[in-house]
């Protein structure tokens, strides 16, 4: 990645707007995910509600910003270490707002369980536990996309495992419980899906993990022979 | 990214060494020219890129004082390009080049192509028609132009000069084509119409184009040599340089950020 200035400055800042507003985006994702996982904990579900307008924004930033970085392409022509920044921001913020809908849907699942007074507190722990993996997944990542850290993008690539290996034993621990009790099976299978939206954000945050070492290395690690495998 | 198979050579700097009287213009190029390929030199004002491209067909030989060191080989021959006893006229004949203005010769359209035929000692009108025919269909323009071949060149529009130039520098039959910046004299269509010959020509002719132009580059070129002050920086394919150069000196020409 190369920090060096531009003969345009107006190209640098261009640049480093963009490169703020994937933080903003970012920041606003991972409140919306710290949000949707205090409502699941506390039973407060009436911050649901500004989860889901919270969301409308990061929509609208995506588009904004995948606006400015086609704006740049055709203006500036961007090459090598730039190109890759654009490209790659413009993949990011995909992997944001996708992370953002997650978000939505765990404040949602929250908000059907609650109301039917049914949070069995014995999935709590496990089900906390994961989501804060995962969110601190996606906190490392935007780290690692404003430092142009690929040392830290790597870590996060790591962790993903994690959170994978977890939610496949929560998975394990629900199915136990919806055999032993069939009346559990409505909650349990709105856990799941909770379960799977947090396992999947701990997948976007590997994304932008992933377009950071090609943003920085010009790399593209997605997909390595082994994963194409299975 | 697939596995590349290097193609044959065409051409090869090996330590080429240029001189202008006491400066040295270009310093220990070693660089391959891939046959049926087309290689692009980039680099800023007075980096040496003209002046290599030049001594392929020893232009530089037209006025004193100037001096080459080390050598071009040219294939399959493998001939040294700067030996003494190697006559530039027959380079030349092997070698077509296209400037960068639009350059036709004060003559009729037809007789601008085939002027280098009957340097050549070509006189029959049927072979001088057909090859004149081949060339100027070879360049694109020969819709354009073949009702009024007898029309003085220079009345031709930039971009119809500009491929009548390609024309005329085709009907040698040459092996291979130097362009000095073709279409930084011409608007946007004629400069597309000169990149998609480009990519007609290489089927049967290897390119090697100077140009200030990145896009155009990255559009027509397989390689790209970055070239500054005299040196050869960076040599790669060209899908590489415009995503992932290796030099940080070519990362800031191609970005922009050199002064």
């Amino acid at each position: 990645m190369n920090e060096s200035q531009h003969l345009s400055s107006q190209f640098d800042d261009d640049l480093g707007r963009l490169r703020t507003s994937v933080l903003q985006m970012g920041g606003l994702v991972e409140t919306q995910i710290a949000a949707a996982i205090d409502a699941y904990s506390s039973g407060e579900v009436g911050s649901v509600k500004q989860i889901v307008e919270t969301d409308r924004i990061v929509n609208d930033l995506e588009k904004a910003i995948d606006d400015d970085c086609a704006h740049l392409i055709a203006k500036r022509q961007p090459a090598a270490s730039d190109l890759r920044l654009v490209f790659g921001i413009s993949k990011i913020v995909t992997d944001l707002e996708r992370a953002g809908d997650e978000a939505k849907k765990i404040a949602k699942g929250v908000r059907r369980i609650y109301e039917a007074g049914q949070m069995p507190s014995q999935y709590g722990i496990g089900v906390r536990h994961i989501a804060e993996a995962a969110l601190g997944m996606l906190r490392q990542a935007l780290d690692a996309f404003a430092r142009l850290d690929t040392e830290q993008a790597q870590k996060v690539i790591l962790a993903d495992v994690d959170v994978d290996t977890e939610f496949k034993s929560i998975m394990r621990q629900l199915i136990t419980h919806m055999m032993e009790d069939p009346r559990t099976i409505t909650t349990a299978i709105d856990i799941i899906w909770i379960a799977r939206a947090i396992e999947r954000i701990g997948d976007h945050a590997k994304n932008v993990a992933e377009h950071v070492v090609f943003i920085v290395e010009g790399r593209d690690i997605r997909h390595p022979p082994k994963e194409r495998k299975a | 990214m697939q596995i590349h198979e290097k193609p044959p050579l065409k051409a090869e700097a090996r330590n080429l060494n240029f001189f202008y009287g006491q400066a040295q213009a270009l310093k220990k190029i070693n660089m391959p020219i891939y046959d049926k390929k087309v290689t692009a030199l980039i680099g800023p004002s007075g980096c040496g890129k003209s002046t290599y491209l030049r001594s392929f067909n020893r232009m530089h030989d037209l006025y004193p004082g100037n001096r080459y060191e080390g050598e071009i080989r040219f294939f399959p021959d493998n001939t040294n390009l700067l030996a003494s006893d190697v006559d530039p006229i027959e380079v030349r004949m092997r070698i077509g080049m296209v400037f960068q203005k639009p350059n036709p010769f004060p003559k009729t359209i037809f007789e601008n192509v085939a002027f280098g035929l009957r340097v050549r000692g070509e006189s029959n009108k049927r072979v001088l028609d057909d090859k004149v025919e081949h060339a100027l269909k070879g360049a694109a323009i020969w819709d354009e132009v073949k009702d009024r071949l007898q029309e003085n060149a220079p009345n031709l529009s930039g971009g119809q000069q500009q491929r009548l130039c390609i024309a005329r520098a085709l009907a040698t039959d040459p092996e291979l084509l130097l362009f000095d910046e073709p279409t930084s004299a011409l608007d946007p269509i004629a400069t597309g119409a000169i990149e998609e010959l480009i990519h007609e020509l290489k089927k049967r002719v290897t390119i090697l184009i100077v140009t200030h132009n990145m896009q155009q580059a990255a559009r027509v070129s397989d390689y790209t040599a970055y070239m500054y002050l005299g040196e050869m920086i960076e040599f790669g394919k060209t899908d590489e340089i415009f995503i992932k150069p290796q030099d940080k000196r070519t990362e800031d020409y191609i970005t922009g950020r050199m002064g």
